[in-house]
């Protein structure tokens, strides 16, 4: 799960790390009267959505009169705003983070991830603040600096001080920068993270440290035990698709092309939308729908897929092993004896109870395409879908 | 010989009287395994499914001789469960919950690898993973056992249900397994590509190995360069995800490109690059596994 800057800000500052006086604001009013409660006259005000590249998108300006910030929120507030990471149709900027703005003397990068080769939490950090930190590790290495934390004992401060002193940081700002690495570990820790990134950790022009971006994610697993984190979300900045499939215990992810699945299996789901690809068509969207789908289950998986408007095709492959192919087909059946289709539907059903399952698709008099292997259903929904778009007319 | 299980391994179940651990344990038990008990805190002294029940691992081993174990417990407890098996000295676990909090997981790792000598050490497989079979002998795990025909391929996979449908493929073919092994879906797994492959690589019966990637981690890449290094054995593999946007997470927690090289046209490339034979699309597992046999 993904939390927005401010709040990101908000629960760094609570263990201890360095930031900036900000607020945030969620009409044009109450931007300005954050504006004049942190007073000075130049503040760096931001979009706040799941996105990085906020910046390049003219999402982050400095603003040297109020007349700026309110023209910042006019421009902003209530509009979606399309980064490089938020795909075409953006991500509502709903607040506004108002933030005293700094002299820099220095830009640094810190991050803490859960590194998947040692299998440990991992903490990197570069004189390369402000910057993509993949390119700065793919083009100069020796510029980034890593710590492996052992999870019996947790970060110790001379790990920290090793970090800090590979940053070129003046003396004086030694000690500051480490119990800032340290608070920032220790958020990571008691928080379930999986990723917090400062980007960049400043030195000030006064030598002070402070973290002036600040990205955290969350393992959706341990939320469970993190309610304070969940209060965090924002249901805004998600997708309604993936939203209302992860209410039904559904695993769903949209995407660009036409051809809908409904497989059981996160890695058969992947494997069948590059079958589709092959086949020449493109999915729209990736759905497991897990272990033991009752046919109520498979009928609130076809609606879903449905409910996307690119969708001129659809294919279900199922292997079943808790799963039967007759509880899938008999969620097939009592959907479409429900529910009138008018784009191709092809099944593909394997493993336990097969039989039963393709009989009572037969039996069923439904229109529905059946495929035996994964190869032939895959053909069969492209070829499908393409002799539907000749009948349209469409290109 | 098979790797981790066989006919006669005694096998415990962790979470053994509840409705998922009932379920798969007497769909273990038709198929021949060799369950000898369960664990369930405060259910010890009674009996289930015809097998007795302790309240905690360690009382199980010194009774059964328990000598694998593998875990139905839910993910908040799951984590204990795990150590709890390793601390009673159980070689082998599979995990098969799904949901276990990946910092709970680092800490299960550490535990693990406490233990001074790499032969005192519990190996774990999964979580969130199908489970270990060895056709014809023992099934620990979720897995229907009649897809899986007995042979000389040893099947490593992240995912479940895609290697059902390699085992599928292949004994369309006529090519059986000797044991498939589900590593899992998380970023953290019990054990990785590579430290199974080990195993195969040392066992008499196993002639050839399949390994069935994803996108995300850096565990394909590790598992070429092993195979570069470490193997005689031939090796065929296939990676799913190919069109998979990277930076989203596609239902596995593990599956996501978050980085270099962990996207699923850069993994092929380094497995071909270290002469693993890699089936073009998911329809060819059988096919190329049936090319790779040809040549030894």
């Amino acid at each position: 799960m993904n939390i927005h800057e401010y709040q990101a800000k908000k629960l760094l500052a609570q263990y201890g790390v360095p930031v900036p006086k900000g607020a945030v604001a969620h009409s044009k009013t109450a931007a300005i009267y954050q504006a004049n409660e942190i007073g000075g006259d130049k503040w760096i005000v931001k979009v706040q959505i799941h996105s990085g590249a906020r910046g390049k998108a003219g999402g982050v300006k400095l603003c040297k009169s109020q007349r700026e910030v309110s023209e910042f929120c006019d421009k902003f507030l209530g509009k979606k705003l399309v980064t490089l990471q938020t795909g075409p149709t953006g991500k509502l900027v709903s607040s506004i983070y108002v933030e005293e703005a700094s002299d820099i003397s220095k830009e640094l990068y810190v991050s803490i991830v859960l590194d998947r080769t040692v299998q440990k939490v991992t903490l990197i950090a570069s004189t390369e603040g402000g910057m993509d930190i993949e390119r700065v590790a793919q083009e100069t290495p020796d510029k980034i600096s890593k710590i492996t934390i052992d999870p019996a004992v947790g970060m110790q401060p001379f790990q920290a001080r090793q970090l800090v002193f590979t940053l070129g940081l003046p003396n004086n700002a030694i000690a500051a920068a480490s119990r800032a690495v340290m608070k920032c570990y220790r958020a990571f820790r008691d928080t379930d993270a999986n990723l917090l990134e400062i980007n960049p950790l400043i030195l000030t022009t006064e030598n002070k440290i402070l973290a002036i971006d600040a990205k955290m994610s969350f393992d959706s697993n341990a939320l469970y035990r993190r309610p304070e984190i969940l209060e965090f979300r924002d249901k805004t900045q998600e997708d309604p698709r993936e939203t209302n499939a992860a209410e039904h215990d559904l695993n769903y992810v949209g995407l660009d092309g036409k051809i809908g699945c409904l497989i059981n299996g996160a890695g058969l789901a992947m494997a069948t939308m590059d079958m589709i690809q092959h086949a020449g068509g493109e999915p729209a969207n990736f759905l497991d729908i897990g272990g033991g789908a009752s046919a109520e289950r498979v009928a609130t998986s076809i609606e879903l897929v449905l409910s996307d408007q690119n969708v001129e095709a659809i294919l279900i492959n199922i292997f079943a092993g808790i799963n039967r192919c007759d509880w899938v087909a008999q969620g097939i059946v009592d959907f479409l004896s429900k529910n009138k289709i008018d784009i191709p539907l092809v099944v593909r059903l394997s493993g336990t109870n097969v039989d039963k399952g393709q009989k009572i698709l037969k039996d069923s008099g439904k229109q529905v395409s059946t495929a035996d292997t994964l190869a032939d259903a895959a053909n069969k929904v492209v070829a499908a879908w393409k002799s539907q778009q000749k009948i349209k007319g469409a290109p | 010989m098979s790797i981790f299980i066989n006919e006669k391994t005694p096998i415990l179940v962790q979470g053994f009287t509840g409705r998922l651990g009932s379920f798969h344990a007497k769909e273990m038990i038709d198929y021949g395994t060799n369950v000898v008990a369960g664990v369930t805190p405060g259910k010890g002294g009674t009996t289930h499914l015809g097998k007795p029940v302790f309240n905690t691992v360690k009382e199980a081993v010194e009774i059964t001789g328990a000598e694998a174990s593998i875990i139905f417990v839910p993910p908040a407890y799951a984590a204990d469960s795990i150590m709890e098996a390793a601390e009673s000295n159980i070689k082998y676990c599979v995990s098969i919950t799904d949901g276990i909090p990946t910092h709970d997981m680092i800490r299960v790792k550490r535990y693990l690898f406490a233990r001074a000598k790499p032969e005192d050490r519990m190996i774990l497989t999964g979580p969130n993973c199908a489970g270990t079979i060895s056709p014809g002998k023992a099934l620990l795990g979720i897995m229907p056992g009649h897809i899986f025909m007995q042979g000389n391929v040893g099947l490593i996979g992240r995912s479940g249900t895609l290697g059902y449908e390699a085992a599928s493929q292949m004994k369309e073919l006529g090519i059986g397994i000797s044991t498939s092994v589900g590593i899992g879906g998380d970023p953290i797994n019990g054990s990785s590509f590579v430290e199974i492959l080990k195993y195969f690589e040392d066992d008499d019966e196993t002639d050839a190995v399949l390994i069935i990637g994803e996108i995300g981690g850096p565990q394909e890449a590790a598992a070429a360069e092993y195979f570069k290094h470490h193997m005689k054995k031939p090796m065929a593999a296939y990676i799913a995800g190919l069109t998979a946007p990277p930076g989203r997470l596609m239902g596995h927690a593990g599956a996501i490109v978050n980085a270099r090289g962990e996207s699923a046209a850069e993994k092929v490339k380094i497995l071909k690059e270290s002469g693993v034979m890699v089936a073009p699309t998911p329809s060819e597992m059988g096919l190329t596994m049936a090319k790779l046999l040809k040549t030894i």
